[in-house]
């Protein structure tokens, strides 16, 4: 094991990924000069050289288009969106194309690509830099959608969407590069995709959350705990394929389920995640499943509307208390 | 006429799944309530499961063979009028309302009581106590017969709830779907608990509190107002569970009585004598009953025994139940082996056993396997009554008050302690002179109470 940072995490897993298999090579604006728009993938142009580390214009549909093609015909790219808000300007190609290719070639073609880039609030990005992207490309039958919230799940999920044979999205944040954990530094260190995490255990309630959400959570956690209300989290990691069985068991556990998304609400992670367990543990649920999502609003730039828009811890205690009857201070 | 239907039942504190051993009936079988519908497999036993409600037995939803989560809907009994569909369509699905359910109140559950006055009921007719000495018992269930919850909730007998009608109207009950699945395994009546959620949801903690302790009553009661010439009060679990279970012996188990009056002198004496003695513990007039009744069961196998149908079970140890009132009703908790003990352990049991069942502290299998049942209403200065069997045991002994009488004696009327004895047998297992002769030895053992010492 060593502390290293999300970014340091990324940055390990391409590095081990490219020497492990020399079809691997990444593609993208500012990817090898400049060493990422942040820094992802620093060194890597100085040690694997221009033909793996392809600097591009600024063409998303372009050089996206470019990654299908090359997996197409058997390479393994890993096609960098400055940040995930980009591509939009790829959304033909990612799902009419790398999506599809295999279902419409009768299985010829398989299409190994990995699409990377953060996504998601950050710090004052404003309207058009903001969006949690995921809700665009989990609806998409054929492609994975990856959300790792810790820099070991960073390192390990990159390497398994890497090796995987199929079209994998992964959208990490700005906001937690800079975050450190333990990684370990195990080159075959890879996690499944399709496996959440609990990230804390509890017995009153469910929250299940990703990315910063999950930190909140925690943060709302340590506090409910101090009014003896015990919060299990858990960490989907993966939104397509999910891991509905690890939520399911915990939802059984403890009754109760908050689902947390940064994104506006309306047919977002929380919707699905409320069926799945409404369907699936209606007889084992004391309390409607509460969504904690944002404001269905443009994110605005100003810092106070910033923090209004996306969803706090207070918001979070609140729904909560609600779902485990405990209001004001009295626990449940 | 009524749905029922019929769901996996809560044999024992820890059972979370049943697999169905067999089916005893099958699909398009005339059901009578009380009849054996399948055979059931829990972590300890294996377990007769018994129908409640009667008709065909229209579906099985769980076949033999399979394993299905406690309250899991495996069948449904209706009239082949009925339509089933909705029923079978929500299997899995929650309780259903029970709004204005029809006759029977909620689902076996509460410990089951006898009468007002009388002895109460063993929480389950079926379960372990039939295989208990049976060599041929495919599981072998340990002595203390082990299936039956712990709570004085005892849903063994027939987990068949009522359907009401989808015309019944009514309220419909707030319940989280957790709280109906705890409610329908506990036996806890929806309709009797208050709710604490929003907007007076009942949810798992409401329901947990009225099955500890006995159903809240529903805010909606309404409160009898001053000079009202009457107030509806809601039934206790228990309460609702005795008057479902007392009809099902009074009318089906022909009972017949016998008395018999006993001279209590000497006991009491013996009884002076004994409790003056310095650390052995206090002695009562009923556990001189209690310790005579386990010596003559034995003599008197024919007494000691149950009806089963096709056959009579004769048992060769005598586990004694003895009635204890409580605020609400009542409950049975068993001393074991009676026989085997001296008059000083049945004091000591009989109390620490009359103790917990107040304190509803009795454990699961400390309230089933009676072979014989003792209620004594002497301490209401009652001087003789007749009880209620406790199905499946075939007789139970009703004990009056010790009672100073003048008596002829040879040089004139002096005064005595009398006590009546009234036995209830089942006709069905045994006859008059069974009883009397029993009834008789008895008398002998606490007339020459030294017997009981030795």
């Amino acid at each position: 094991m060593a502390v290293m940072t999300y970014r340091e995490a990324l940055n390990l897993a391409l590095r081990e990924e490219m020497k492990r298999d020399d079809r691997v090579f990444v593609i993208g604006e500012e990817v090898g000069l400049y060493e990422g728009a942040y820094k992802v993938t620093q060194g890597l142009l100085k040690e694997f050289g221009p033909r793996r580390i392809v600097d591009t214009p600024i063409a998303e549909s372009g050089f996206t288009g470019v990654g299908i093609g090359a997996a197409m015909v058997g390479l393994r790219p890993v096609v960098e969106m400055m940040t995930f808000n980009f591509a939009l300007l790829a959304l033909d190609q990612i799902v009419n194309s790398a999506a599809k290719m295999n279902y419409m070639s009768g299985g010829q073609y398989h299409v190994p690509i990995v699409i990377r880039g953060p996504g998601g609030p950050a710090h004052q990005l404003a309207a058009q830099h903001s969006q949690s992207m995921e809700v665009y490309f989990y609806h998409v039958p054929g492609l994975k959608v990856v959300r790792p919230s810790t820099p070991a799940d960073a390192k390990g999920l990159l390497k398994a969407a890497i090796r995987d044979d199929n079209p994998v999205i992964f959208i990490e944040s700005e906001t937690l590069y800079n975050i450190k954990g333990e990684v370990p530094e195990d080159p075959e260190f890879v996690i499944p995709l399709g496996q959440a995490a609990v990230r804390r255990e509890g017995a009153d309630v469910t929250v299940i959350a990703y990315m910063g959400m999950m930190y909140r959570a925690m943060e709302a956690a340590e506090e409910l705990a101090k009014d003896g209300i015990s919060v299990e989290i858990v960490d989907p990691r993966t939104l397509q394929p999910l891991d509905a069985a690890t939520i399911l068991a915990s939802v059984r556990k403890t009754h109760r389920a908050v689902v947390v998304e940064a994104g506006a609400g309306f047919a977002g992670m929380g919707s699905e995640l409320s069926a799945v367990i409404t369907e699936q543990a209606f007889d084992d649920l004391d309390a409607p499943v509460e969504r904690v999502t944002g404001v269905p609003a443009p994110m605005p730039y100003a810092r106070n509307l910033e923090r209004a828009k996306t969803p706090s811890k207070e918001r979070i205690i609140e729904a909560v208390r609600r779902v485990t009857y405990a209001n004001g201070n009295r626990s449940h | 006429m009524a749905v029922s239907k019929v769901v996996m039942p809560k044999l024992s504190e820890q059972m979370e799944t049943g697999k169905i051993i067999k089916w005893l009936k099958n699909e398009g079988d005339r059901i009578q309530s009380g009849d054996i519908l399948a055979e059931v497999e829990t972590d300890k036993a294996d377990v007769e499961m018994e129908a409640f409600g009667s008709g065909v037995l229209r579906k099985i939803l769980v076949p033999a063979g399979s394993t299905a989560p406690v309250g899991t809907l495996i069948g449904v009994i209706a009239e082949p009028a009925d339509d089933i569909a909705a029923v079978v369509s929500q299997a899995g699905g929650g309780a259903p309302e029970a709004a204005a359910a029809p006759a029977a109140p909620a689902p076996a559950a509460a410990p089951a009581g006898a009468g007002a006055t009388e002895m109460a009921s063993r929480p389950a007719a079926v379960p372990p106590q039939p295989r208990r000495e049976d060599p041929a018992a495919r599981t072998p269930a340990p002595a203390a017969a082990p299936t039956a919850p712990a709570r004085p909730v005892a849903p063994a007998l027939a987990p068949v709830q009522p359907v009401a009608a989808p015309s019944d109207g009514g309220g419909r009950i707030k319940a989280s779907p957790l709280a109906r699945k705890i409610a329908a395994q506990s036996g806890v009546d929806l309709r009797l608990v208050q709710g604490s959620g929003p907007g007076g949801r009942v949810v798992r903690r409401d329901v947990e509190a009225a099955s500890a302790g006995g159903a809240r009553p529903a805010v909606a009661m309404p409160a009898a107002a001053a000079g009202a010439e009457f107030e509806d009060r809601p039934l206790s679990q228990m309460r609702a569970l005795i008057a479902k279970r007392m009809p099902l012996s009074k009318a089906p188990v022909p009972h017949f009585y016998v008395s018999s009056e006993v001279a209590m002198d000497r006991a009491w004496t013996l009884r002076e004598q004994l409790n003056a003695l310095e650390g052995q513990p206090k002695i009562s007039v009923n556990d001189f009953v209690i310790r005579a009744c386990a010596v003559a069961l034995l003599d008197h196998p024919g007494v000691n025994a149950s009806f089963q149908g096709e056959s009579i079970r004769v048992f060769h140890r005598a586990h004694i139940g003895i009635a204890v009132a409580l605020e609400e009703g009542l409950i049975t908790p068993v001393l074991r082996d009676a026989h085997a003990k001296s008059l000083a352990q049945i004091a000591v049991e009989a109390r620490d056993l009359a103790e917990r069942a107040r304190a509803r502290k009795l454990r699961a299998q400390e309230m089933t396997g009676a072979t014989f049942s003792i209620s004594n209403l002497g301490m209401f200065d009652v001087t003789e009554f007749s009880a209620i069997i406790n199905p499946p045991e075939g007789a139970i002994l009703a004990v009056g008050a010790v009672r100073k009488v003048p008596v002829v004696g040879e040089d004139g009327v002096g005064v005595g302690r009398r006590m009546m004895l009234t036995i209830s047998c089942d006709h069905r297992a045994m006859d008059g002179a069974m009883g009397a002769r029993f009834l008789q030895d008895v008398k002998r053992l606490l007339e020459e109470p030294l017997r009981l010492l030795i």
